[in-house]
């Protein structure tokens, strides 16, 4: 009956996103006066979830998984929930997460939400909250099936320290022909992505063109940012599209964003509003963008920005 | 190869967004509707697959009548058959049965979908159809090349990409990437009286049940006014950020 929650790792590294959703899967065992029990695969130290109020631990160690596999650790979880006669499973929102949730959604014959972003308002009915449209709302729906699949929206619930003692428990499964084959990965090793960031520097039309993107990057290196952009900058080539933020890109949910040269389309608003801090640097003070941030300085990114690196670097210096 | 591209009928990105019945029911008051984004590329990229390679590319949404102008535009883009499931799509798990059924019915090779609706955002009804009719599946999926019944899909994961062998039949929550923004096409005078003439068929629903229930919408609270910091006093920029926000 304990609540179920998927950890990911990322070479054998619990990821952020993993430790939050064990975060939220205490509150929710709490809320029904169960316990949590984690899934995790090729984890180097799977006890770490203690620290988070997860009491047992699946573990799965298979070099076979060393690869995101969709299927087989749908699989995986589906297993774990059965042996554990467990009700809800709890996932993160990255981008492996929610490539599992419909597989195991299926699988499971479970109610899905995704995009949670406070503990349950009720568990019985069992009715959370999510965003919908594109953060422009919250939406409050009731599972109202015996499973439930829960994917939690990134720095939404926050982590949650509860240390308790847990066990780690070898799993296996049987094993699982995929027949969806990783060939390769083009991967910036040196680069924080930027879901996993907790700042994200994000440049737009007002840079002019993409030589003069030193200066978001140098802006990013100093804050160990990511680097995003707005999507005419992606359209028009000066970007790849996986820096695209915004509606029909990536969603940001950082704890600061910076957006430089970026007038504030309402896509683009939508689709970073859940970051919890944002600044704008814009030469135009009618940009939309100071409507929706919380910090901005109406200025030449080409003069402000340079100056913003030299005096962070100095801030960092002596707050080391 | 027979391919079924997923349609959802949104919003348009610009929309204001509020809610009426007691904030149960989305206002569609003064809203257009426009094909979901992520199904815009998507279907692009079978158009591409329809000249270059020959394939029938039919087109399905469940929805009610209200809907079929969006199926009409893509019979204008170049679809050659749209198809409406007549219900109110009321849930992920509700949607991908219907589609299972559609998609069993017609024997397709490729059925492609958007990453998520920029409505409900719940991004799982491709996940959920995939499992339903025991389909290949790749998520967030930015390229993709058919060769035969053999696929070759790039897949964007968290900070990168990843280049992904699989095989037809085969399920894709596709997004920007099938296809670049300039490649998307606006139907023109001949497409638009030509997708008169096509076929639009109304199937009534199988019978399956909702496994979520929306009881109700709320909106963020509406935010404070910015801290105007002035250009000169960048010092100020990082003390605020340090200080009062606490995220430096």
């Amino acid at each position: 009956m304990s609540v179920l929650v998927y950890t990911e790792t990322e070479n054998g590294i619990f990821k952020k996103a993993a430790f939050e959703a064990a975060s939220y899967a205490k509150g929710v065992a709490d809320a029904l006066g169960t316990s949590v029990t984690a899934l995790a695969i090729n984890a180097n130290s799977a006890s770490e979830l203690g620290k988070y109020g997860v009491e047992k631990i699946l573990h799965i160690s298979n070099e076979a998984l060393d690869t995101f596999k969709a299927k087989a650790y749908a699989a995986a979880i589906a297993e774990a929930s059965s042996q554990e006669n467990s009700e809800i499973v709890i996932l993160s929102s990255s981008a492996n997460s929610k490539y599992i949730a419909g597989l195991l959604a299926g699988k499971l014959k479970a109610g899905v939400a995704s995009n949670v972003v406070k503990l349950p308002l009720s568990t019985n009915p069992f009715t959370v909250e999510r965003t919908a449209f594109t953060n422009k709302a919250f939406q409050q729906t009731t599972i109202t099936t015996g499973k439930k699949v829960i994917c939690v929206s990134s720095n939404a619930f926050g982590l949650i320290e509860n240390e308790v003692s847990c066990e780690v428990v070898d799993f296996s499964i049987n094993q699982i022909t995929d027949t969806v084959e990783v060939v390769s990965v083009d991967k910036a090793s040196d680069k924080v992505s930027i879901a996993d960031a907790e700042v994200v520097v994000s440049g737009g039309r007002g840079l002019k063109g993409p030589e003069n993107w030193h200066l978001i990057e140098d802006l990013a290196a100093v804050l160990g940012a990511a680097t995003a952009c707005s999507k005419p900058v992606s359209d028009m080539g000066w970007r790849p599209h996986g820096e695209h933020v915004g509606q029909t890109g990536k969603p940001v949910a950082s704890n600061l964003y910076i957006a430089v040269g970026i007038s504030g389309a309402i896509q683009h608003l939508a689709g970073v509003s859940a970051s919890k801090t944002k600044v704008v640097i814009n030469t135009d003070p009618e940009a939309p963008f100071f409507k929706a941030a919380d910090y901005g300085i109406v200025g030449d990114a080409f003069e402000v920005v340079p100056e913003l690196i030299e005096k962070l670097k100095a801030f960092k210096a002596l707050s080391n | 190869m027979k391919i079924l591209v997923c349609i959802s009928h949104v919003p348009d990105t610009t929309s204001k967004i509020n809610f009426v019945e007691n904030d149960t029911k989305f206002d569609t008051n003064g809203v257009s509707f426009i094909i979901n984004p992520n199904d815009e590329f998507g279907l692009t990229r079978a158009m591409w697959f329809k000249e270059k390679q020959g394939a029938s590319v039919d087109v399905v949404n469940v929805g009610d009548a209200s809907t079929e102008p969006t199926l009409r535009k893509c019979l204008a883009i170049g679809a050659d058959n749209a198809i409406r499931v007549n219900a109110v799509p009321t849930d992920s798990y509700f949607v991908a049965s219907q589609l299972a059924e559609v998609v069993k019915n017609g024997s397709y090779d490729l059925i492609i979908a958007g990453r998520e609706s920029i409505d409900y955002n719940g991004g799982v009804v491709q996940g959920i159809l995939a499992d339903l009719v025991e389909a290949n599946f790749v998520n967030t999926c930015v390229g993709l090349e058919v060769d035969g019944t053999e696929a070759t899909a790039i897949r964007e994961i968290d900070g990168g990409k990843e280049t992904i062998k699989t095989s037809l039949p085969l399920v894709i929550g596709g997004q920007k990437g099938l296809v670049e923004e300039s490649d998307l096409r606006i139907p023109n005078m001949r497409g638009i009286m030509m997708a008169r003439k096509k076929p639009l068929t109304v199937v009534e629903p199988t019978s399956s049940e909702a496994y979520t229930k929306a009881e109700s919408f709320s909106k963020p609270e509406a935010k404070g006014s910015v801290t105007l910091v002035d250009a000169s006093n960048i010092d100020q920029l990082i003390d605020l950020l340090h200080k009062e926000a606490k995220v430096i």
